[in-house]
């Protein structure tokens, strides 16, 4: 029983949200649509609004050219985004396991201490965090990026709650019973149960990873150590920039970002909000 | 001869034969653990060192070869105290969650407290990086405040990024609200088969790079070519609104800050929305019924019924924006191409000022430092001052 005026309230809510939409999504149309033209076609009016592939063998030539050691900085930012994965997921489940199931002394002070990790501002630490790279040595290596992102306060808050909703006690206790070291328990009965967590914060700390600027910035300096968000940055020149070069990096460097989000949005929606819900 | 002298004697339990039959299946698993353990710690060793090299374009220098040498020693010992200990510490029920729980906190003690504390400190040194450990001496104070951050202060530029800062935090973060709850409610009510489609759509800026991002923007921003002035052109063709004229959107230094504020606003929008979807969907369905069943019509429902639930939220999602939004560094740093913020400064946000202080003025840390604590402070006093105007406006359901 909606009235006439309601309904084009609502018809025209329904055309601002999608326009809202494209304009969300028309920046990286374009950054897709620029990759394929030059230089002198982006600068033109109007704009290019459709693909236009020949000039895409040219930007991808100048686009090594300019940056000989892309593929490079492309496997680094792949390296260190697996290996902070894969460190993240064991050492938050292991932490995540420990804050769920045992009881010990000092636990809450110990887990309020990893919460408010979390509300510590990142620039806070940029230029201690570089003298004491430097004095490790870890400068100008990525060791510096996935070694203090090994283990995180949002990923053990998360495999905290997953393992105290999904795992029954009483299985734990089962396992220790029939003489499962502890360490034993975690990995053959608890972790074989967290595949659904460890696929959330497996993409979580993937993209963070894949898209962090600040660390390596402030650790890497050398072109052929850079990860790609560095490398794309370093072919901005303020007289020259090639920009179909770039559009057609960073195209390159968006993309596996935008399939594996394509896939898993949902997931990772879900995921990204159930720390703040309960939180 | 043995067993049957403890078969012999089955009423004493420390003859049991099952129990020293167990007693011995511990100790062989103990030690089968140790060598898995030494095992685990040599490969991961290989791969450390293999990432050590290939980290390295070249580990020719001697200085590298000492650094490796270093944290191959460190990790040897390390390793195998590790692997002796680990299995007789993961053994016991009392012990085994505090070795769990250690990762964080030793990983967290070296890059996050310690950090922090040390940047405590070097806000009241005088040090250039170049120096050495020994070039580092007292800053001493100017009348009755140490004089880095006086220092820092009384530099034009940074009451200039303070201003930045707040005006493009406000600009960006109020609209990211005001539009992000009522389009989560519209996201909930209105949408169900394309709900997730939708959402992603609004989402996707947020995980995308900031590189990426603001390279986008620097192409579409430019002022005779862009598209965003071939937009407002046309719109200005058809409709006879808006500029007639190309704003020269990342040259001209009043028309900077809208420019960089929309690319925030257009990046955290779908993020916000998000947040609030996640707190509606937590609400019972009924009760927005329940509203329109009693003839409240959608606006109604949404600024009596949907804004005073989502109030927690509120609290939380603004408190993000204030954080967020005032260490704003990423997207102005590389749409300007460095630290200066565009022209007069006029994009320059307080983090960037802090940058410029520690890495372009040959490495002066202790004001860099000074700059990032005043910077903190400001922050903390807002985030506070966030919290307590809740708690007032709306009592004790709103406070976290």
């Amino acid at each position: 029983m909606k009235s006439p005026n309601a309904k084009a309230g609502s018809i025209a809510a329904y055309i601002l949200i999608g326009l809202g939409g494209l304009m969300m999504i028309a920046p990286f149309y374009f950054m897709f649509v620029f990759a394929t033209h030059p230089r002198d076609d982006i600068f033109k009016m109007p704009p290019p609004m459709w693909f236009g592939w020949a000039a895409y063998p040219m930007n991808y030539g100048l686009l090594l050219r300019r940056l000989p050691t892309f593929w490079m900085n492309f496997f680094y930012s792949v390296e260190v985004a697996v290996i902070t994965t894969a460190l993240q997921l064991f050492f938050c489940s292991l932490a995540g396991y420990a804050f769920a199931m045992y009881e010990f002394r000092l636990k809450k002070q110990l887990f309020a201490t990893v919460l408010a990790t979390m509300l510590i501002p990142p620039f806070l630490g940029m230029v201690p965090t570089f003298v004491i790279m430097n004095w490790l040595g870890l400068l100008d290596t990525h060791v510096a990026l996935w070694l203090p992102a090994a283990v995180g306060a949002l990923g053990i808050f998360m495999m905290r709650q997953y393992i105290s909703s999904a795992v029954p006690k009483e299985l734990i206790e089962a396992a220790r019973c029939d003489g499962c070291s502890e360490f034993r328990i975690y990995w053959n009965v608890v972790l074989p149960l967290l595949g659904p967590a460890m696929g959330t914060l497996g993409l979580i700390t993937f993209i963070g990873s894949w898209n962090n600027f600040m660390s390596p910035l402030v650790v890497l300096h050398n072109m052929e150590d850079y990860t790609i968000p560095l490398a794309l940055r370093s072919m901005q020149d303020p007289q020259n920039t090639p920009w179909g070069a770039v559009m057609l990096g960073a195209s390159l460097a968006v993309l596996p970002l935008l399939i594996l989000f394509i896939f898993s949005s949902r997931r990772l929606i879900a995921g990204l909000t159930a720390g703040a819900l309960k939180g | 001869m043995a067993t049957t002298a403890a078969h012999g004697a089955t009423f004493s339990p420390a003859s049991d034969p099952e129990r020293a039959y167990e007693a011995v299946r511990a100790k062989r698993r103990l030690q089968l653990q140790a060598v898995s353990h030494v095992l685990m710690i040599a490969v991961a060793l290989g791969i450390g060192a293999f990432l050590l090299k290939t980290g390295k374009a070249e580990v020719t220098t001697e200085r590298m070869m000492y650094v490796e040498g270093v944290w191959l020693a460190i990790g040897v010992v390390g390793g195998a105290l590790f692997a002796w200990l680990l299995p007789y510490l993961v053994q016991s029920k009392n012990s085994a969650p505090y070795v769990f729980v250690s990762p964080f906190f030793i990983l967290f003690f070296i890059f996050g407290l310690g950090p922090i504390l040390f940047s405590a400190i070097l806000s009241f040194l005088r040090w250039e990086a170049a120096s050495g450990l020994s070039g580092m001496e007292w800053a001493g104070f100017d009348g009755w405040l140490p004089s880095n951050y006086v220092y820092a202060a009384t530099d034009k530029l940074f009451r200039v990024s303070l201003w930045n800062t707040f005006i493009v935090a406000i600009v960006s973060g109020l609209p990211q609200h005001i539009v992000g709850m009522p389009l989560a409610y519209f996201f909930h009510v209105a949408f169900k088969r394309f709900r997730n489609a939708i959402t992603g759509a609004y989402f996707l800026p947020f995980i995308t790079s900031s590189v990426a991002i603001s390279l986008i923007f620097n192409t579409m921003f430019s002022k005779d070519f862009g598209v965003v002035n071939a937009g407002l052109d046309a719109l200005h063709r058809l409709t006879g609104i808006g500029p007639s004229q190309h704003i020269d959107w990342l040259g001209k230094a009043p028309y900077t800050k809208p420019a960089v504020s929309f690319v925030v606003f257009w990046r955290y929008l779908g993020w916000n929305t998000v947040l609030y979807l996640s707190a509606l969907q937590a609400i019972s369905k009924d009760l927005f019924e329940a509203a329109e069943m009693d003839g409240a019509t959608r606006w109604q429902t949404f600024s009596r019924v949907v804004v005073p639930l989502l109030r927690p939220m509120m609290l939380f999602a603004v408190t993000l924006t204030i954080i967020g939004n005032l260490q704003l560094f990423e997207e102005p740093f590389i749409i300007f191409g460095g630290s200066n913020g565009g022209p007069e400064n006029s994009a320059m946000t307080t983090a960037m000022f802090m940058f410029k202080y520690a890495f372009e003025y040959s490495g002066e840390f202790g004001t860099a430092c000074a700059i990032s604590w005043m910077l903190f402070v400001i922050i903390a006093l807002l985030t506070w001052l966030n919290n307590f105007i809740f708690a007032r406006s709306g009592g004790a359901e709103g406070v976290a």
